[in-house]
């Protein structure tokens, strides 16, 4: 083993039913380093973390880990933390019902010594922990009563916690806002320089260059090379990623039109849902994408949630082809030919334990109620079209959704909704968390939907992606819509109008 | 940063409540009945007495559906034991023996179905309803007849049953003007002291906490390097084994064994786990809770005895209307919490 090398993995290889994951794959880790694991959706970065920490039985390939002799081969993920390995995963894997010091100390609390949990110095020790961290939070309330973006510092919190040698942070910005990032980027710095070793799996592609050292590609399951960041630069990335020299993103630039004159699809006004969206006026024409830019929590997905009925406004009118709705629950409104994706996948979208094929028809299904059954034939016709168009990549249609990469689960639900040939869209975050191929096609196919005449709105925190996509944007700030953008479109004005300068500088 | 708090917890509002409602049923019952004697200590002492076994294995339960687990089989594990106790007794076994044999029988059923449930990963219904067949069963084949516990049959056991132990206070003159002290059985000291062990494990060890773990989401306890297939088959263990001296409990109250003994105990159970605050989703709920379950059920059974004119089947429906009522308020404080994120 090389000198400051604390973690090699060779010649990994696994298979789950009908795909292999990972075929000969190596990764070597050093110390002090951030060293960032790139790869589209299903290139088996997840599988190989799984690997590493012990989830996944691996059926061939060495792991060696500075300063234990002979391979290392974890059985759980208890074993992996007392070789030193630990993980935040791309999901908050916290125990809601338990304190925040809890969660920072299951298992492992400190003792009185009558073999009993010594509360107050676990709980001291925490706040201790969680102020150094800068992350203002009352550690002897549930994890529950904060948000998201907390619950994800608490993990990576845990896991700084447990003095380890090799940190993996799997995805961990995904539910967090520019102002966390930049957070968990000096404590990742900070760790750094301390010589633990941090994997960063991410798609943030700018998020890489601004912390990483180090690139290692992979490629359906396969390893395509390991690179200093200085060698390889954004396009050269994405190519070995994608495995060829594709600028997708760029093909896109641009390619909205101005649907203002088309007829209204859909008009709200005063629209409000007690406590999470004050009343807002919202209007969409036929053929129209419209994007919400907004910090985390500004009210972004609210604002949809009133408008779908998933809250049920409290005051105000909406108009659908001119026609004015009543929208109390979400059936009325997907009746009302409306669609909506929720951004979170794992809690509100997928039913994980049905196949692909049912997950898409649920939709239509639910529409079309529960006694007119679809016939078996029409139910594999819409899921092979659906599976198709949105290049969902699985063995079959019967696959259960569960085995499926977060990227093809995404693609799933929103062919869910596609199916039901929706008139007025919504897409809350449908980029989140999944690979720029993918993204890039998201991105078309948003286009080319609008080009049908539907219209959709688009939620999403990359504001470059709504620039390609949208024609106009509703800025959202403190759950409140505080304005329109609709022509001089740039990052730069987005933010402006995001951070609202006129009031407090 | 963000940053949300709660005011007081909803878990201590459902607490409170149903003290408050104990409070309420048992005020209402002294009220209505002061004439028949139910302000007396013994009242409230006699709901102890009759509700020790369930007490016990009441909190096992409580233990397993903190874990989102269920166990419906400590019914029948109870009449098994009772059975079990006056058989081998009869036929001439001491009664510490017999009570070790008991608890062993205890440990070795929760292990085959902590086994079953935690590293096969079988439904816990499943299995435990498997376990409730075959405990019945096998009480059956014990025997089919009833079997007292007499004088005759083991003297200690006799005398252990009958032991009072008298309050030194509380006490009131009868109608011939003898002074009546009131008593609590040796089951009511089982019974509490199971409580605070209990509550003290909740609370205070890592084992204890890590069943809330559990419950609130067994693939992160897992992810956090907790054994959760460990956890579950210990906590199949530790409830067979309260739901065993429980039995034993109910022994010593019932002085027989029969094969229609402790039906439906373990709904009893889950329903004195429920109206406690315990949720059967995992994750929430305090043995403290589930104790005053215990008491408002007992409370409810003592008013209608204390009447003498209802039909014995009011308790069930006044349980019934409380389970509903409770589950209602659970899900309209979920309701509040999931909102107010």
């Amino acid at each position: 083993m090389e000198e400051n090398v604390v973690l090699t993995a060779r010649g990994i290889t696994m298979t789950f039913p009908g795909v292999r994951a990972l075929e000969n794959v190596d990764f070597t880790l050093r110390q002090g380093e951030i060293h960032a694991l790139m790869g589209e959706n299903g290139a088996g970065k997840s599988t190989l973390i799984k690997c590493l920490t012990g989830i996944n039985d691996f059926e061939a390939g060495e792991i060696h880990i500075a300063g234990i002799d002979g391979p290392v081969k974890n059985h759980s993920t208890r074993e992996a933390q007392n070789v030193g390995i630990s993980t935040v995963y791309q999901e908050v894997n916290l125990c809601p019902n338990l304190s925040v010091a809890e969660n920072l100390f299951i298992g492992r609390e400190p003792m009185t010594k009558l073999h009993t949990i010594d509360r107050k110095s676990y709980n001291s020790r925490s706040q201790k922990i969680m102020d150094e961290l800068g992350i203002s939070v009352d550690v002897t309330q549930n994890l529950e009563n904060y948000s998201l973006a907390i619950q994800q510092m608490v993990a990576i919190a845990r896991a700084v916690d447990m003095e380890c040698k090799v940190l993996i942070l799997d995805e961990p910005t995904s539910s967090l806002d520019d102002e966390e990032v930049e957070k968990l980027f000096v404590l990742m710095r900070r760790l750094r320089s301390q010589g633990v070793g941090i994997i960063f799996v991410t798609h943030f592609l700018e998020q890489v260059y601004a912390v990483c050292d180090r690139i290692t590609v992979l490629r359906d399951g396969h390893f395509v090379g390991e690179y200093p960041i200085a060698d390889l630069p954004r396009v050269k990335l994405v190519a070995a990623m994608m495995g060829k020299d594709l600028n997708d993103l760029e093909e896109i630039q641009k390619e909205s039109k101005d649907a203002t004159n088309e007829p209204l699809e859909i008009s709200a006004r005063g629209l409000s849902h007690t406590g999470t969206v004050k009343p807002f006026d919202f209007d969409i024409h036929k053929g129209e994408v419209v994007g919400v830019a907004g910090l985390l929590g500004s009210g972004r997905s609210e604002l949809a949630r009133a408008i779908y009925g998933a809250d049920k406004a409290n005051t105000g009118t909406l108009e659908v082809d001119g026609k004015e709705v009543r929208i109390n629950q979400p059936i009325d409104a997907m009746n009302l030919g409306m669609g909506m994706l929720p951004d979170d996948r794992k809690a509100e979208g997928i039913i994980a334990d049905l196949s692909i094929r049912e997950n898409i028809i649920l939709a239509l299904q639910a529409r079309k109620g529960m006694f007119r059954l679809l016939s078996r034939a029409k139910q594999e016709q819409i899921a092979d079209e659906m599976i198709k168009m949105l290049q969902v990549k699985t063995p079959g249609r019967e696959t259960l959704i569960r085995q499926l990469s977060g990227g093809n689960q995404q693609k799933v639900i929103l062919g869910r909704w596609l199916a039901t040939n929706p008139d007025f869209l919504i897409l809350d975050e449908p980029t989140r968390g999944i690979d720029v191929g993918t993204k890039a096609e998201i991105q078309k196919l948003i286009l080319k939907l609008a080009a049908e005449g539907k219209s959709i709105l688009f939620i999403s925190s990359e504001i470059s992606e709504m620039l390609r996509t949208c024609s106009r944007m509703a800025i959202m700030r403190d759950g409140q819509k505080v304005g329109e953008l609709d022509h001089d479109l740039s990052q730069e004005s987005v933010m402006k109008a995001i951070a609202g300068g006129e009031q407090e500088s | 940063m963000k940053t949300k708090k709660s005011g007081i917890n909803s878990n201590t509002i459902l607490l409170l409540i149903t003290i408050g409602l104990f409070i309420v049923l048992y005020a209402g019952g002294c009220i209505a009945y002061g004439y028949k004697g139910f302000t007396h200590l013994q009242t409230f002492l006699n709901i102890l007495i009759t509700n020790a076994g369930l007490i016990c294995v009441s909190c096992g339960l409580t233990l397993v559906m903190l874990t989102a687990g269920i166990d419906i089989s400590v019914g029948a594990l109870v009449a098994m034991d009772c059975m079990m106790l006056a058989v081998g007794m009869r036929s001439g076994i001491g009664a510490l023996p017999m009570i070790l044999i008991v608890l062993a029988v205890g440990i070795g059923f929760g292990c085959l179905q902590g086994f079953l449930i935690g590293y096969l990963q079988i439904q816990p219904f499943i299995v435990s309803m498997a376990g409730m067949f075959f405990c019945r069963g096998m009480t059956a084949v014990i025997s089919t007849e009833q079997v007292s516990i007499t004088q005759d049959i083991n003297k200690a056991f006799y005398t252990l049953a009958n032991l009072k132990i008298v309050i030194p206070f509380g006490g009131y003159a009868n109608k011939k003007g003898m002074i009546m002290q009131p008593y609590i059985r040796i089951t009511v000291v089982i019974a509490l002291l199971v409580l605070v062990a209990v509550f003290l494990m909740l609370r205070y060890t890592r084992f204890g906490r890590s069943l809330y773990a559990v419950g609130g989401n067994a693939t992160s306890a897992a992810m956090m390097g907790l054994n959760v297939k460990a956890i579950k088959m210990k906590v199949h263990v530790l409830c067979s084994v309260l739901a065993s001296i429980g039995g034993i409990c109910y022994c010593l109250n019932t002085m027989a064994g029969s094969v229609s003994q402790a039906l439906g105990l373990e709904m009893d159970a889950i329903s004195s786990a429920v109206i406690g605050g315990t949720l059967l989703t995992g994750g929430v709920g305090n043995v403290f809770g589930t104790f005053f379950g215990v008491l408002i059920n007992g409370t409810i059974s003592s008013i209608v005895k204390t009447n003498g004119k209802l039909a014995s089947s009011w308790p069930n429906i006044l349980t019934a209307i409380l389970l509903f009522v409770f589950i209602v308020i659970q899900s309209i404080f979920a309701a509040v919490r999931k909102r107010g994120k």
